[in-house]
């Protein structure tokens, strides 16, 4: 657990000793993210103030062969910032300017550690940034990037990838690169496209440019009570064929609606099999005329109860509410498990009902909080960890439920990112000449593999030499020469 | 890749493996290879040689899925897009995605996907890159992978999609794409505004990107000394909003209108995408270049249209003169030449400067993806 003194020194070096921390303590505080089940004491923990200073920073990991990981604010949820064994950590806390908001343009230029909800804040109340994780307030925008991450908003306005148009990245090797920019549909391969997404595998990325939007002009919002989720899941369906494009569609089963409603007090019905939050944005026409539909489809559909937000404070209640579904868990048991599973949404009834049988053949219970509109889910398996061998069983199920979601035709991971966590189930979604076709991008950028080893990829693997005649001198590479 | 022989052996697989196959085999001989969907964009590209091996994708033409519940379709590269869309159509969706298709309306969807083209919907949806969930390519090893997959939220691997999206066949054959869909509008109608006054146009244009409204599409033409801002509202209540927002064009002095039967306009905005004749460059702008380049397209006498919130803009011009004086007066914004005579192409510079960082980063990619610089060799100029 431990650098070089060479690279420590070099470190403090170039960004000031005070930001080279080195205390066994200090470092504690960098062992995981989110994802509390994987810790790692990081070699060395560097805070470095400028992009420049990261150019550096990396430059001398890689003279070094020192693997490195750029942490944001340490929020993900899938390991993905957890530190390498005498690896560096790079913590962009440090960089978190907003450079430029040019509104003319409807782009905002910011450094990594910029906090999500600061972007949707710089620009508003006209404009808003769409991608929204519910950790905004505290999730930073380099992490977003690395993650892809979405929100509950993304059914209808999409991801981070979606929205960043450039990029300023150190490579690997140290070297600064700009992709795109503020335009769109730059000449030559889409590399922001390819770098938003790889989880920090690819370089650190040292400022961003990003597209914001005019805000909605009109947000109506409800969240309607039903017997079951399947009845629930109905008027989702119903809702998409209708065409009815939802700025967020949000589903709680029974469990995740009593420990969210112990949290928040927001007076939903103890009984209630599932409760679903609609919320449609946008023009004040569009949005009044869809939304009596919505209300009668919803009464048709079953629902006990359809409560719509009188005023904006209520609409906060409902969210507050959705969000608070986490965190609340701790009142149904001690430790849950989060996945972040993928379903073709019209699966969802089947694969509700696969993962309750999972649950009662196991003893355990399990939450679900979903994105109805993308079939995101959440299913949180409840777990004490002082009951010998339930960690084990609450994983080996959550293992499980991932597999079903995955036979129906879905995703691993829909927002969370692969990291650490989800890796050894890469093999279900893909064979080993698609994970050898991802390794190839690795290697263009970085044929070393110093930028967050271990992540992503189900099994470590080496880059070989480009065969055939386009291999590069080493002075080539070098930057010394150049063929043509 | 002298021994190969000089005339171009053509091959339209009926399966995506007999197509990896014969690709692998063409790699193997270091023959070079290029691929053809509909051929309507085929001349696109920096000048380059003949390729020993011509790979359609045309008999690639199955629908294979249309999940019309999820919104979802997973289709092979060489499904033809109109054909596609009306398939689409009949369960009231649509790929949002509106490029021309070229004579007889013949583009496929890898062509569209291989060249990133785009149309109109793009206000609202996105491009070929936002639109694409999971991709099948073969490689010039004879590797065939997939990546992504086929629901419409998924972050599990690299999304090798939006690096073929836009490639133009470099780095390998697409086979297969999964896509995401949306509902048709049930109604759309278009606010049009008519000016002369490139200023006018401009600030009409800008104030609609900046408003509160959800519009399909939002697009500013310029052609024979008269502008046009055109704004599409779609979905269940449509001509209040547009009667709004020809409000809005009247009080910046255009002359206004509102269409509810606005197909053909719509229709004559991608056509200006394209020309046969002229030059067409495509700048990757920003919004607030586009009274300089309306400008522009007046002293040049160039037509233009431009997609006023992206500052994407098609600008059809006579010869390489216009398009390097385009260069100068918008850098940095990049000026790509597509369509060209091919007597004219020969001569210019089809992709302009570039960043060299990226365009390193770019060679070692294809380097990587297709060591034996096989596929569509010289297209790219400066990456393969």
């Amino acid at each position: 657990m431990s650098v070089s003194e060479e690279l420590l020194s070099e470190l403090q070096a170039i960004c000031g000793t005070e930001h080279v921390p080195t205390h066994r303590h200090q470092l504690r505080t960098y062992e995981s993210d989110g994802l509390l089940q994987y810790a790692q004491i990081p070699g060395a923990v560097v805070l470095p103030g400028t992009g420049e200073e990261v150019r550096r920073v990396v430059a001398a990991c890689h003279r070094s062969a020192t693997p490195f990981v750029a942490r944001g604010s340490g929020s993900g949820l899938s390991g993905g910032a957890m530190p390498v064994k005498d690896g560096v950590v790079i913590s962009l806390s440090r960089l978190r300017r907003i450079l430029e908001v040019d509104l003319a343009n409807q782009r905002v230029v910011v450094e990594p550690g910029v906090t999500n909800i600061a972007v949707s804040e710089a620009v508003g109340p006209g404009h808003f940034y769409p991608p929204d994780p519910s950790s905004q307030i505290v999730c930073s925008i380099g992490g977003n990037v690395a993650e892809n991450s979405g929100g509950a908003h993304c059914f209808k306005y999409g991801f981070t990838t979606n929205y960043v148009t450039g990029l300023e990245v150190v490579l690997p090797d140290g070297q600064m690169v700009q992709l795109g920019g503020k335009g769109v549909d730059v000449p030559g391969y889409d590399l922001v496209g390819a770098f938003v997404g790889s989880e920090g595998t690819l370089g650190v990325a040292t400022k961003v440019t990003l597209r914001v939007v005019p805000s909605p002009e009109a947000i109506r919002t409800l969240v309607a009570f039903f017997d079951s989720t399947s009845e629930a899941g109905e008027v989702v369906s119903e809702l998409v064929s209708e065409g009815i494009v939802a700025g967020a569609l949000e589903m709680m089963d029974n469990l995740a609606i009593r420990a969210a409603e112990g949290a928040t007090n927001a007076g939903y019905p103890q009984d209630a099999g599932a409760a679903l939050v609609i919320e449609l944005d946008g023009s004040e026409h569009e949005c009044e005329a869809r939304f009596d539909q919505v209300v009668e489809m919803c009464e048709h559909g079953g629902a006990w109860k359809v409560r719509v937000a009188a005023d904006e404070e209520e609409r906060a209640l409902i969210w507050r509410t959705r969000k608070a579904a986490f965190a609340a868990m701790g009142r149904v048991a001690p430790n849950y498990y989060v996945q972040d599973s993928v379903i073709p949404r019209t699966r969802m009834a089947s694969v509700l009902g696969k993962i309750e049988e999972l649950g009662e053949e196991y003893g355990l219970k399990v939450a679900n909080v979903f994105h109805a509109g993308d079939g995101n889910l959440h299913p949180l398996v409840c777990y004490d960890a002082s009951v010998e061998g339930e960690p084990e069983r609450a994983e080996e199920l959550a293992g499980l439920i991932v597999k079903a979601c995955v036979d129906e035709g879905g995703s691993i991971t829909g927002e969370h990112g692969v990291g650490v966590d989800k890796k050894q189930y890469m093999p279900s979604m893909f064979g080993e000449d698609d994970l050898a076709t991802f390794q190839r991008l690795r290697c263009a950028f970085d044929p070393e593999g110093l930028a967050n080893p271990g992540k992503v990829m189900p099994t470590p693997r080496l880059c070989g030499e480009v065969p055939g005649p386009y291999r590069r001198h080493p002075l080539e590479e070098a930057g010394v020469a150049e063929r043509m | 890749m002298s021994s190969t022989p000089a005339t171009a052996s053509s091959h339209a697989p009926g399966a995506q493996e007999e197509l990896s196959a014969v690709l692998r085999e063409a790699g193997e001989g270091g023959a070079s290879v290029r691929f053809r969907g509909g051929g309507t964009k085929f001349h696109w590209g920096a000048a380059a040689a003949e390729p020993d091996v011509e790979l359609s994708t045309l008999a690639l033409d199955r629908i294979v899925e249309h999940n019309e519940g999820d919104l979802t379709a997973v289709v092979e590269a060489g499904v033809r897009f109109a054909s596609m869309q009306e398939a689409f159509a009949s369960a009231g969706q649509m790929l949002a995605l509106d490029p021309p298709l070229g004579e007889d309306s013949s583009a496929t969807i890898g062509g569209v996907v291989a060249t990133a083209d785009s149309g109109p919907l793009r206000h609202r949806y996105g491009s070929v890159r936002d639109l694409v969930v999971g991709m099948t390519v073969a490689l010039s090893d004879g590797t065939v992978s997939k990546s992504g997959g086929k629901v419409i939220k998924n972050v599990a691997g690299y999304d090798l999609a939006k690096l073929f999206a836009g490639a133009y066949g470099t780095l390998g054959a697409i086979l297969q794409v999964a896509v995401r869909l949306h509902p048709l509008p049930p109604r759309t109608a278009t606010a049009v505004g008519v000016s002369d006054d490139p200023a006018a146009l401009a600030a009409a244009a800008n104030e609609l990107t900046h408003a509160r409204l959800e519009l399909q599409s939002l697009d500013l033409g310029w052609q024979d000394g008269q502008g046009t801002v055109m704004a599409r509202l779609g979905g269940a209540t449509v001509a209040d909003p547009a009667a709004e927002v020809a409000g809005l064009l009247s009080r910046h002095g255009l002359e206004t209108s509102v269409d509810e039967d606005d197909q053909a306009l719509w229709d004559g905005a991608r056509a200006a995408q394209r020309s046969r004749e002229g030059i067409v460059v495509r700048v990757s702008g920003v919004q607030d270049q586009t009274a300089a380049l309306l400008e522009r397209a007046r002293e040049l006498d160039a037509g233009l249209v431009t997609r006023a919130a992206f500052g994407l803009s098609w600008i059809t011009v006579a010869d390489g003169d216009a398009v390097e004086s385009l260069r100068r007066t918008l850098a940095p914004s990049p000026c790509v030449v597509l369509d060209a005579p091919a007597a004219k192409r020969e001569a210019l510079d089809v992709w302009g400067p570039q960043d060299p960082g990226a365009l390193a980063l770019m060679k070692r990619v294809r380097e990587r993806f297709d060591p034996a610089g096989a596929c569509a060799s010289g297209l790219l100029s400066g990456v393969g």
